[in-house]
């Protein structure tokens, strides 16, 4: 390279070595490094393993020999297998409208003026905040059979005569842990939507409110078309999020009763760690993965359509 | 916005509120209130006459002691310090620098790597965790928090580079232009121009990771196995719990004292906090 030939250069002038530096190309190339070594060794690696784990019959300390597809076969013949999947589809589904639906009335009740208004915001981030693990186990304790206070609280509402055994029917323990994640996902929702409505001039619905609309009218018409490319991002990705949880059910339910509240990712824990079937434990895993890459996809493409406009 | 007679704001805007807010932090009161509850009021069952669910006349300090004296919690308080900082460290730096390249540089590939970066930052770490705990233990980096602090940065080095890009595009290419007119090279434009404009960004994306290494559970209950490597939410969801007992005193304390390291990081950037937030999903 011409530059790096120059040997003399003017006191205070650039190393040879951070010349370098100045062609664009090295610099990115530099920068990048870090990042790209770390998310190849423990995203891109841990990925191929887990396929190339998913087709043999490896458990902890024995290696396994390749048995194609069989782990995928067991799996979808094994009903607690089954079970998981119409769980977690289940689990997206419900907690992903009613996080939606609370979370925009919060968000709606929030982007008002009112005294204590930064402060209540900060409160009402805790759930989202604090560890979920050290939370869920303030709600298992709270749905405790015995010791339970909902079931007090319900009793003197009059709603209930005798105790309800929260996470002992399978039911009602999954209802419990739709619960705690619509609770710890509702002021994700609430504080990313308000910054979305944030950015929506209050001039426009004035100007509708003018006009005649009513308040149903304006937020129909006015307030959820512009606010739509902020709730398609968060809805996707609290999707993925919620899709592979793992948190919340391994410590309410621990997959029981009877393993009926397994989700993809706990049934994976039991199967791959629990009883050291490491190979099947990663073709559960993976098994996620179709339904992710779908709604990676839908959000890349929606990113670039909005990007365009 | 809402207009009219007054019950209306009642109706609207002060029960809802109230609701939303009863909803949101009673397990909070619930988890105070259990860590300073004596045993004996504490497995009192609901139905009996002297339940007595929101307050305590006598509250004691037995179970933080027995957490501090009993148990290993402040060697875990330490753990998650320690793995936490570390790794938000490391992101940082690899999040500002990466950020910088692809916001900022021409180079071959820059808009397809941007993508790859940012699908990384969707893959969650349940998808990974077992071919991932088999390469820790080859790597014989299992049972340490190296195990932790180098794996942790792949779920936030993703976000801190998407939330940096978005920071670096809103500086001015003439600042750093002017810089190299006066004799600045490339490195030292980044580095005294355009990275101190981003500060806020920094602190953003420090913030949002801190919190995130802290809370996380899975890789650190797959990866570590002796008591005294774990992290907080990993030893208090191991150890407090023998078979089928709950020593639900001294989890609730833990799962207090737990939370107030991120509470108190997070109370002093709550703006900081929301913009990376926002800026997490936004991109």
């Amino acid at each position: 390279m011409a530059i790096a030939e120059t040997r003399i250069y003017m006191p205070g002038a650039p190393r040879p070595r951070l010349r370098l530096l100045e062609d664009e190309r090295w610099l990115a190339f530099v920068l990048l490094v870090p990042t790209l070594a770390l998310l190849g060794m423990f995203i891109a690696y841990p990925f191929v393993r887990g396929i190339l784990l998913s087709v043999t019959n490896a458990r902890v300390g024995v290696p396994g020999e390749f048995v194609g597809l069989a782990n995928f076969y067991k799996i979808f013949n094994d009903g607690i297998f089954r079970t998981s999947v119409y769980n977690t589809f289940v689990y997206t589904g419900v907690t992903t409208v009613f996080k939606l639906a609370l979370g925009l009335w919060l968000a709606m009740l929030l982007n008002r003026n009112f005294r204590g208004k930064a402060f209540t915001r900060a409160f009402i981030l805790l759930p989202f905040i604090i560890p979920t693990v050290l939370s869920t186990f303030a709600w298992k304790w709270m749905f405790d059979p015995t010791f339970s206070v909902l079931n007090w609280l319900l009793y003197h509402l009059g709603l209930i005569t005798g105790r309800i055994n929260w996470l002992g029917d399978p039911d009602l323990a999954m209802i419990s842990i739709i619960i705690v994640n619509i609770w710890r996902g509702v002021p994700f929702f609430a504080i990313s939507l308000l910054a979305g409505l944030q950015t929506i001039s209050p001039e426009l619905s004035e100007a509708a409110a003018i006009d005649g609309a009513k308040p149903l009218q304006r937020f129909w018409y006015i307030t959820w078309p512009l606010l739509l490319p902020v709730t398609m991002v968060v809805v996707l990705f609290s999707v993925i999020q919620t899709f592979a949880d793992f948190q919340i059910v391994y410590v309410m339910t621990g997959g029981g009763p009877a393993n009926a509240t397994h989700l993809f990712a706990t049934y994976a824990y039991q199967i791959g760690i629990g009883t050291g079937i490491l190979s099947e434990g990663a073709a559960i895993s993976l098994a996620m993965f179709p339904v992710l890459f779908l709604v990676v996809i839908i959000q890349l493409l929606y990113i670039r359509r909005v990007e365009v406009r | 916005m809402i207009e009219g007679a007054r019950w209306r704001k009642w109706v609207f805007f002060y029960v809802p509120m109230a609701l939303f807010l009863l909803f949101l932090l009673f397990p909070f009161y619930w988890m105070v209130i259990t860590s300073v509850r004596p045993d004996g009021e504490l497995y009192r069952p609901w139905n009996s006459i002297n339940y007595n669910p929101f307050w305590t006349w006598k509250p004691t300090w037995d179970h933080v002691r027995y957490l501090f004296e009993e148990t290993l919690f402040a060697s875990w308080l330490w753990n998650t310090t320690f793995i936490a900082t570390l790794s938000t460290a490391i992101s940082l730096v690899c999040g500002v620098f990466a950020g910088y390249a692809l916001s900022r540089l021409n180079f071959p590939f820059a808009g397809s790597l941007g993508t790859a970066i940012f699908i990384t930052y969707l893959v969650p770490q349940t998808l990974l965790f077992i071919p991932l705990a088999e390469i820790i233990r080859n790597y014989r980096l299992g049972d340490t928090p190296w195990s932790l602090i180098l794996t942790y940065p792949t779920f936030l080095i993703p976000f801190c580079t998407w939330l940096m890009m978005g920071y670096f595009k809103a500086v001015p290419k003439e600042l750093e232009e002017c810089a190299r007119i006066d004799g600045a090279s490339r490195w030292q434009a980044m580095l005294y121009i355009v990275i101190p404009v981003a500060i806020p960004g920094i602190l953003s994306a420090g913030i949002f990771a801190f919190t995130l290494s802290w809370n996380e559970f899975i890789y650190a209950l797959v990866f570590l196995s002796s008591p005294q490597q774990k992290t907080v939410p990993v030893g208090v969801t191991s150890e407090l719990i023998r078979g089928d007992v709950f020593f639900w005193g001294p989890l609730m304390a833990g799962a207090l004292l737990g939370s107030i390291p991120v509470a108190i990081a997070y109370s002093f950037f709550v703006e900081h906090y929301v913009a990376g937030l926002t800026g997490s999903v936004k991109g």
